[in-house]
């Protein structure tokens, strides 16, 4: 398709309205007030597509806005109270809190929903200036004809799904810029292109990803206790999986619950979904949600890698930052203070380089002796010890974290990525999953129901398989097809009606966003593009 | 010939609304917010009229909170030319609304009015109607096409047994159906235009219309769950069940 497009020019442009994205705009703005900045965001609204637990440190964002109390940000809840639990399937031990290594430790830290605040920062920006367009996806990086990026073009809107023009059709445009910020939050789909072009991942531990899943429930306020922020470590996952859940008692009588499960996970009969739906039965954790509602439910992968997967976040032209690099402080169990630096020193660099012709490569001197590689170096061995199982992780953890504060003299690596981990299906044990009560347990269409995801129905769909043959001819036989259980939204079904030729059926309009199929197919046959803008969850309070 | 196009601002269609426990009204709060879908056809119609050159301005006026500007600015953005924000609380009943836009009318003088059939919040269902009694003009309500003539117009209506079509006089005011056209997306250059279009801002009260509810809200409660389907072997099953379980025959 011939498609004549108009350009916009900006000093920078950024790719997805998140904590790094929107720090970015905010700061530059505060520096350089004449820098015109817009931010192209997927979601329907800012806040559309976040999702994060979240238990919140202020370090960066007393940086950037000091005055946030004044300014009414959505900050509110202090942590009051901490428990670590490790589950059995029925009983449980409580980890005293100081035995835990400092970094878990939360006394200055706030509830808050991530996808809230990101409001309140996008108004901040806005206040400054920033042009901020939700429901644009940036589909392509542009490139000049030295492979320098200049730009980002918007995804085209009206396209039917045979890929032609529908009568509202209207041309993405190329949105030019002396400098691109990526912040796409984990596993960004331009991210992904960039590192591979650039390599910026060359000397690097293979990324690690988790997914999480998140849902919020409006509980008895004899169960409330507002501030205590629990995790919990063990059932129901085997003590090689790497995983636990969270459970913050937020405001109005909510609790933010939610599960994490690396994807390193190697029984392709594992549910995630399935896990978390399970947890919440065990009886220290149904004593809180029993006679509660749930009122929202959410899904997204995160980057569990840290140091040692870390990429070189420059190139010619543009920055990638925040998650999208992959700033997350695993043992911490958080990145929003740490995307938010990373997008902090981003404006900093970005302004020398547009004013005083300063080279991006600046920015890894700047990281460098930042707060947040500091952190990042620190905690760096304490996910890759997860690979001996839990009980030497933790023995190990214990020592590196609480003997030596991070600084053992070795780095421990990630063995392999996340799609490489899975067993053969013949070799692994069938997991059977209760069946869902419907009171604490649900299943994943009334789930889905509750993220408000809609996608407009005639359009391409937007879950690329570089061989459409290979799910039934290989993955299904192999690995018993593992999409079925991974996806947390239901898009992937083998439809058996037929025995004889099963089908692989994409139900691309639940999607959530949450990448984990780009991440976890054992080929790497799943591609997650942009779908038409607005489209995907329109999550409130996540 | 100006059009005036009325627009609301609602919970967006894809969220699923949620009761707030003390059941005093719905949860709006960080909720995602939205044109009412038919007001979204309303204004494409006004825009293909413009441009047919059968209309020279449009004129977009919502009613309710200050955050109604978005509202307008997505039509602006769609190519509407100004619009105007009469600012009341969030809650103004369908009379109130028709004061209002027939006190907007006697001002701007528009010789078409065009609506959604009705909003996907309350599903009222009135105001198109009663604004077109309060202005003694002509109404052609679940409008799924309408083609304007000189000084009349022919509207396809959308009614139980099918399709009607009538012939009405202008000025008058219809009330748009999904099914009258395919709103167009709002480019990015246009939202850049669309924040320097002017928007005029008035209050219920400058108007002089009073719009103190009329209706008690007593209690808002979600409807009950539906119990799950169970499927039967065979009709004696069903007929047992029908008989001793569900006792309706």
């Amino acid at each position: 398709m011939d498609i004549q497009r108009e350009s916009m020019e900006y000093d920078v442009v950024i790719v997805g309205a998140g904590p790094a994205g929107l720090s970015t705009s905010i700061k530059l703005k505060q520096i350089n007030p004449d820098l015109n900045i817009c931010i192209l965001e997927k979601g329907s609204e800012v806040g559309a597509h976040i999702l994060s637990g979240n238990v919140f440190e202020t370090r960066a964002l007393d940086e950037l806005i000091p005055d946030w109390k004044e300014k009414n940000a959505p900050i509110k809840t202090k942590v009051k109270k901490e428990k670590f639990l490790f589950l059995g399937k029925t009983s449980f031990l409580s980890w005293p809190t100081w035995l835990l290594p400092g970094v878990q430790k939360n006394h200055k830290n706030y509830i808050i929903s991530l996808a809230n605040f990101c409001r309140w920062l996008a108004s901040q920006a806005e206040e400054l200036g920033v042009e901020i367009f939700p429901g644009f996806a940036a589909s392509k990086i542009i490139y000049d004809e030295k492979d320098n990026i200049i730009g980002v073009q918007t995804g085209d809107m009206g396209i039917n799904k045979e890929g032609n023009k529908k009568d509202n059709f209207e041309p993405g445009l190329n949105v030019m810029a002396k400098v691109t910020v990526l912040s796409e939050g984990c596993r960004g789909h331009l991210g992904k292109e960039v590192i591979s072009k650039f390599k910026l991942d060359n000397n690097n531990s293979p990324q690690q990803y988790g997914i999480g899943f998140k849902e919020i429930w409006e509980i008895p306020k004899e169960q409330h206790d507002e501030g205590l922020v629990m995790h919990t470590a063990g059932w129901p996952l085997d003590n090689s999986t790497y995983g636990g859940s969270f459970c913050y008692h937020a405001e109005k009588n909510q609790v933010f619950i939610g599960y994490v499960i690396g994807l390193d996970y190697q029984n392709p009969y594992l549910s995630p979904y399935d896990e978390f739906q399970k947890f919440k039965t065990h009886p220290a954790i149904s004593k809180i949600l029993n006679n509660g509602k749930r009122i929202s439910y959410g899904a997204r992968a995160l980057i569990e890698g840290g140091f040692q997967s870390l990429p070189t976040m420059h190139m010619p032209g543009a920055l990638l930052i925040g998650c999208d690099a992959g700033t997350l402080n695993m043992p911490k169990i958080k990145g929003s203070h740490t995307a938010m630096k990373s997008g902090i020193i981003a404006a900093e660099v970005i302004n020398e380089y547009i004013v005083n012709k300063l080279p991006l490569s600046e920015y890894e001197n700047k990281f460098k002796n930042s707060w947040v590689y500091t952190e990042l170096y620190k905690a760096r061995n304490v996910k890759p010890s997860f690979q001996w199982s839990l009980i030497p992780a933790i023995i190990f953890t214990g020592i590196d974290q609480i003997l030596f504060r991070g600084y053992l003299p070795f780095t421990l690596k990630h063995p392999h990525s996340d799609h490489e981990s899975l067993i053969p299906a013949h070799k692994a044990k069938k997991i059977e999953y209760p069946k869902y009560d419907g009171k604490l347990t649900f299943d994943k269409t009334s789930s889905v129901y509750l993220t408000g995801t809609n996608h407009e129905a005639d359009q391409p769909v937007h879950l690329k398989l570089k061989d459409p043959e290979l799910p039934i001819k290989y993955t299904l036989n192999e690995y018993d097809e593992p999409a079925q259980r991974y996806c947390p939204a239901g898009v992937y079904e083998v439809d058996k009606t037929d025995q004889n030729s099963p089908k692989f059926v994409i139900n691309a309009q639940n999607c959530i966003h949450c990448k984990t199929c780009d991440i976890k197919e054992p080929s790497q046959n799943i591609t997650w593009v942009v779908p038409e803008g607005a489209g995907g969850p329109n999550y409130a309070n996540m | 010939m100006k059009i005036l196009v009325t627009v609301k601002r609602v919970i967006d269609y894809n969220v699923q609304v949620r009761v707030k426990g003390d059941g005093s009204g719905v949860e709006k709060e960080n909720v995602k917010m939205s044109m009412n879908p038919p007001d979204e056809n309303a204004v494409e119609e006004a825009l293909r009229i413009k441009e047919a050159g059968k209309a020279d301005e449009i004129i977009i006026l919502s009613i309710g909170e200050e955050k109604c500007q978005e509202t307008i600015r997505t039509a602006l953005a769609m190519g509407a030319d100004r619009g105007i924000l009469v600012k009341a609380s969030d809650e103004v009943e369908p009379l109130a609304i028709s004061k209002i836009v027939s006190k907007i009318v006697e001002s701007e003088q528009p010789g078409l009015i065009l609506m959604g059939k009705q909003a996907i919040d309350d599903d009222s269902n009135q105001t198109a109607q009663m604004t077109s009694a309060l202005l003694e003009w002509p109404q052609a309500t679940f409008a799924s096409k309408i083609e304007i003539d000189g000084n009349s117009a022919k509207v396809t209506r959308e009614i139980d047994e099918g399709l009607e079509r009538i012939k009405v006089n202008l000025p008058f005011i219809a009330s748009c159906d999904l099914r009258l056209n395919e709103p167009r997306y709002a480019s990015l250059p246009n939202i850049m235009k669309a924040k320097k279009k002017p928007i005029d801002i008035k209050s219920a009260e400058d108007l002089g219309v009073d719009v103190s509810p009329r209706i008690e809200n007593i209690k808002i409660s979600e409807p009950p769950t539906r119990q799950k389907g169970v499927m039967v072997s065979d009709v004696a099953e069903l007929v047992q069940k029908l008989k001793y379980e569900a006792k309706v025959i």
